[in-house]
């Protein structure tokens, strides 16, 4: 430390722990991610889904089952039902990097128990080593893909849009990220690979910061041939990607070159099933099962939650149906693509991912209630701009799964990632909170503390014989006009960019 | 009080998310207790043998289980059934137990929120953080089951009114803890003689009135808490119960005490002297003899704690009948008195990871390694960011004298070359025992890497010994 008498901010940012720093030093961060890898392990103690629950079992048996397939079948017939590969007993519904990863990860568990991946014998296994090996295997993808991106994204973030003032803290900031509860117990409590997906999206996301786009399309590529829910995020990266070329000399070398990227990216991924139109045609019709209906279970979006009045399933057809989501959602993502190809920027491009996610889960086909995690990701990156909605996106995110989580048997690791998201976030979100007027904090407390109500009654009462699902369907509502709210506030925001109104002559410099 | 609340509620998360983790046979002995304790009268509490678990703790953790007992039997009768309830482990047990241990802490928070209320800020939040988050503590009473925290915290209110001055009731509140855990007597001498120079001071008539009242006071605990079994005539078999010494002098797995680290494993007996249990208590005494003197000639509140945690220190590395999870006793008292120097918080940066690492072996399955690991690097890094920044920000006002001093002291870094090297030969320890170990050795000779920790970690603890006994002598 120099000679020079400390100013009056020093002092006070050293006297408060690491969060109000507004630089994110090594030591920090590596202190972050410990703590995130902690409560990662934590989680993993308890149960999965689908445990001791024959004869499907559940998400975990179905990662199971594809490791069993992918060691033993060859690739051409992953996604064919043979007598080995039963599609219909947790057939492949992932594009092939999900198999990839599922055949790199069976070496690993073939070494030490290769009974838990014989083929066809080993349906249903479970047993302590397995688990430990599988949930290792989450851990590693996570410590590998998600980490790392998250602490670039916010060294880069802090680089572009840092500042002083007590709110911007860079600790903070990837604290959130890190410690997203509903990522944490869908994937190490539920068993998924999200991490993969939101890891190379997340990644893609940095290097758009970084302005290295050629980094960002194959990454994003293949986030995308991973899970094709990141098809989610494409309309942002899209319309961001094309303004961008748009502005340039020759947009149409631009577009081209990017394009021709992707199309690499792609073709290298599916290069064992491109011999042929049928091969790729059985892998895409696992992909879309659009014979599954518009929406299963209880899920927060526009089709189920309207469904309490409109019956779609049986005035529609299943065609018709398709095309209604086709057209819903391109108006709903239409705003955000249009404000970022007219003027896109940084600011705006996450933005744009929040509200392409939104669009998507909200009037898409046959969305699940883990896609929640779509527009979470963007949510918690905007956490800093939008402090208050992200804390109670987490909070609906929650609550949306927690029918899912209940069955899992993983309430405990419920509450208490709830209860540790809330400390954290408490420490920079309560300025935020002190600024809304008291009336309004009312309002706003009033919906949160009925549905604490909800949890309670869910766990203790019975509903009614003649509405079994009564507490699905009020949850499923509860979140989506949550949601609803949310995304006609960030469409919004981000079309105030546009400066069409006026409005944000201020603004314009910050983005 | 906001900060304690808000690091007690992040470490209620952890254990809270603990509670499916492993935990041994000790939670199987606190079941037993409180089904011993809520099914049977008073006179059958010390002379039951329906379980090999017999209770060997003073009284007022008997009727400390007791309390716990009430809820217990609403919650689920099976817990506190006598019979049916041996080896009972169902869910609403665990949940429990493990929540009664998490709720046994707001002892700790509360003796660590009255030592740190007066400092500064920053130097509150280190040492809140610093005691709270130990992940020595974690590891021993969240995971392997144990009440530590109670006692600690129990330990930490004593001192805490000690600190103040307030001689009467630190000494009442230690008597108090002696009879719940008799463990912690190490520190009686200390106290006794602290108290008696201390408090009963003086012109005489005042000395002895002031004697009589603590000797009154503390006999009214020890009263309170033996009379019952003194009226049933089972005081002979409660000392026996609490005083086994037919047990041996090194249990099963070694501990890196004096003696421990040196024999190991007990075929070595045939080889050393036979020790006994006075011998050992008379090492103890002679260990601890230059702090009680120094207590003796000039007591001073502000040492007080800097010498308990020196006569626990000589308790480990010297008593009978040692147990590795007695090293707690030492570093959370060093924890409180951490950021009072750079010198401080070097020795307790060294001795918290020795200390943690040492209680590595009580959790051997692969499911909580990582979770052991992390806990200690995580607290490892924050205290290495804690103390960084406390004593880098505390330069800048200071006069030259004093600054020439601390640059020819021990330089300005937290880990000097010397506890570099031992700390990296720790992280090869641990490399050894399980990965090089097994790869070479197979499951042959499996004792041979606990040896190797524990002989490795008494270095640590004998270098601990050493440097505090250096300090009481020079500094008090």
């Amino acid at each position: 430390m120099s000679g020079k008498k400390p100013t009056m901010e020093e002092v006070q940012s050293s006297s408060e722990f690491p969060w109000s720093n507004t630089t994110l030093t090594p030591a920090t961060s590596v202190l972050i991610a410990l703590f995130a890898a902690l409560v990662r392990f934590l989680v993993s103690l308890g149960p999965y889904s689908g445990r001791d629950t024959p004869p499907m079992y559940g998400d975990y048996e179905a990662q199971r089952h594809w490791m069993e397939i992918t060691l033993h079948t060859p690739v051409v017939e992953w996604y064919r039902n043979t007598s080995a590969n039963n599609l219909s007993y947790w057939g492949l519904d992932y594009p092939p990097l999900t198999a990839y990863q599922s055949l790199a990860h069976a070496f690993l568990l073939n070494s030490s128990i290769p009974e838990s991946l014989a083929l066809i014998t080993s349906r249903g296994f479970e047993s302590h080593g397995s688990k430990l090996l599988m949930r290792w295997t989450v851990l590693v993808s996570d410590f590998l893909l998600f980490f790392p991106a998250a602490v670039c994204f916010a060294v880069v973030y802090f680089r572009r849009f840092g500042g002083s003032g007590r709110e911007r803290s860079a600790p903070w900031l990837l604290a959130m990220i890190l410690l997203n509860p509903c990522l944490i117990l869908i994937d190490h409590g539920h068993f998924q690979y999200n991490c993969i997906s939101l890891g190379l999206t997340l990644g893609a996301i940095a290097a758009i910061l970084l302005r290295h786009e050629f980094v960002a399309s194959v990454l994003f590529s293949l986030a995308i041939n991973h899970k094709q829910m990141s098809m989610y995020y494409a309309p942002a990266f899209f319309s961001y990607l094309l303004g961008k070329c748009l502005k340039r000399q020759n947009w149409v070398l631009e577009v081209g070159k990017l394009g021709i990227v992707v199309i690499g990216t792609f073709m290298f991924i599916w290069w064992p099933y491109l011999y042929s139109m049928e091969a790729a045609k059985e892998v895409l019709y696992r992909l879309a099962p659009f014979e599954r209906g518009i929406y299963e279970d209880y899920v927060a979006n526009f089709w189920c939650s309207t469904s309490v009045i409109i019956k779609w399933k049986k005035l529609f057809s299943i065609g018709f149906l398709k095309f209604l989501c086709i057209c819903t959602t391109f108006f709903a993502f239409l705003p955000s693509c249009y404000q970022q190809i007219k003027a896109p920027s940084d600011r705006g491009f996450l933005y744009g991912l929040l509200n392409s996610s939104f669009a998507f889960y909200l009037f898409s086909y046959q969305v699940h209630e883990k896609s929640i995690l779509m527009p979470l990701l963007p949510a918690s990156l905007l956490a800093q701009q939008e402090p208050f909605l992200f804390g109670q996106l987490v909070y609906c995110g929650l609550l949306s799964m927690f029918p899912l989580l209940l069955r899992d048997n993983l309430i405990l690791q419920y509450t208490v990632l709830f209860a540790l998201f809330g400390l954290i976030f408490y420490q920079n979100g309560r300025h935020a909170w002190e600024k809304i007027p008291l009336r309004r904090r009312f309002l706003l407390v009033l919906p949160v503390v009925l549905s604490l109500l909800l949890h309670l009654i869910y766990l203790t009462l019975r509903p009614p014989k003649k509405y079994p699902f009564l507490y699905e369907a009020l949850i499923m509502l509860f979140c989506f006009s949550q949601f609803m709210c949310f995304t006609i506030w960030t469409n919004i925001q981000q079309c105030s960019f546009l400066d069409i109104f006026h409005w944000t002559k201020a603004k314009k410099k910050d983005v | 009080m906001n900060d304690s609340w808000c690091f007690f509620s992040l470490s209620l998360c952890i254990k809270a998310l603990l509670i499916p983790a492993y935990h041994s046979t000790d939670f199987e002995v606190h079941r037993h207790w409180l089904a011993l304790t809520s099914s049977l009268p008073l006179s059958h509490w010390y002379i039951d043998t329906s379980s090999p678990w017999t209770l060997d703790y003073p009284p007022i953790f008997a009727y400390f289980s007791f309390l716990l007992s009430l809820p217990a039997s609403l919650i689920d009768p099976t817990i506190t059934d006598l019979v049916a309830g041996q080896n009972y482990a169902a869910p609403s047990a665990v949940v429990f137990l493990r929540l009664s241990v998490a709720a046994a802490d707001l002892f700790l928070l509360s003796g660590a929120h009255r030592l740190s209320s007066r400092l500064p800020p920053f130097r509150r939040r280190i040492l809140l953080a610093l005691v709270i988050w130990s992940p020595a503590l974690l590891i021993v009473d969240h995971i392997h089951f144990q009440y530590n925290g109670f006692f600690l915290g129990i330990l930490l209110i004593s001192l805490g009114f000690m600190v103040e001055g307030r001689d009467l009731a630190g000494g009442i509140v230690f008597a108090i803890l002696i009879c719940s855990k008799h463990l912690f007597m190490v520190a009686a001498p200390l106290y006794f003689v602290y108290l008696l120079r201390h408090y009963c001071n003086g012109e005489w008539s005042r000395a002895v009135a002031r004697f009589l009242v603590m000797g009154l006071a503390v006999g009214a605990v020890f009263v309170a808490t033996f009379g019952p079994f003194v009226y049933y005539g089972q005081i002979q078999q409660v000392f026996h119960r609490l005083f086994p010494f037919g047990r041996g002098f090194i249990i099963q797995t070694p501990k890196a005490s004096f003696t421990g680290g040196l024999v190991g494993d007990s075929s070595a007996f045939a080889v050393l002297p036979q020790i006994n249990p006075i011998i050992t208590f008379l090492l103890v005494l002679l260990a601890m003899s230059p702090c009680l003197i120094k207590a003796f000639v000039r007591p001073q509140p502000k040492q007080i704690i800097r010498w308990v945690a020196y006569t626990f220190t000589c308790g480990f590395m010297f008593g009978w009948h040692v147990h590795e999870k007695a090293s707690l006793h030492i570093t959370i008292p060093l924890g409180i008195i951490a950021t009072d120097s750079l010198a401080d918080a070097r020795h307790y940066f060294l001795l918290s990871i020795v200390s943690c690492y040492s209680m590595f072996p009580l959790l051997f399955e692969p499911q909580e390694y990582p979770i052991k690991v992390l806990l200690l690097a995580i607290y490892s890094v924050l205290m290495w960011v804690g103390f960084s920044s406390l004593f880098s920000n505390s330069k800048a006002p200071k006069p030259a004298m004093e600054k020439k001093v601390e640059r020819s002291g021990n330089g300005t870094g937290l880990v000097g070359p010397v506890s570099s090297c031992y700390l990296l030969g720790l992280v090869g320890v641990e490399i050894w025992g399980q990965f090089l170990h097994p790869y070479i050795f197979g499951s042959r000779f499996p004792f041979l890497p606990l040896m190797l920790i524990s002989f490795y970690c008494a270095i640590g603890m004998m270098y601990s010994w050493a440097w505090q006994l250096k300090q009481i002598i020079r500094n008090s």
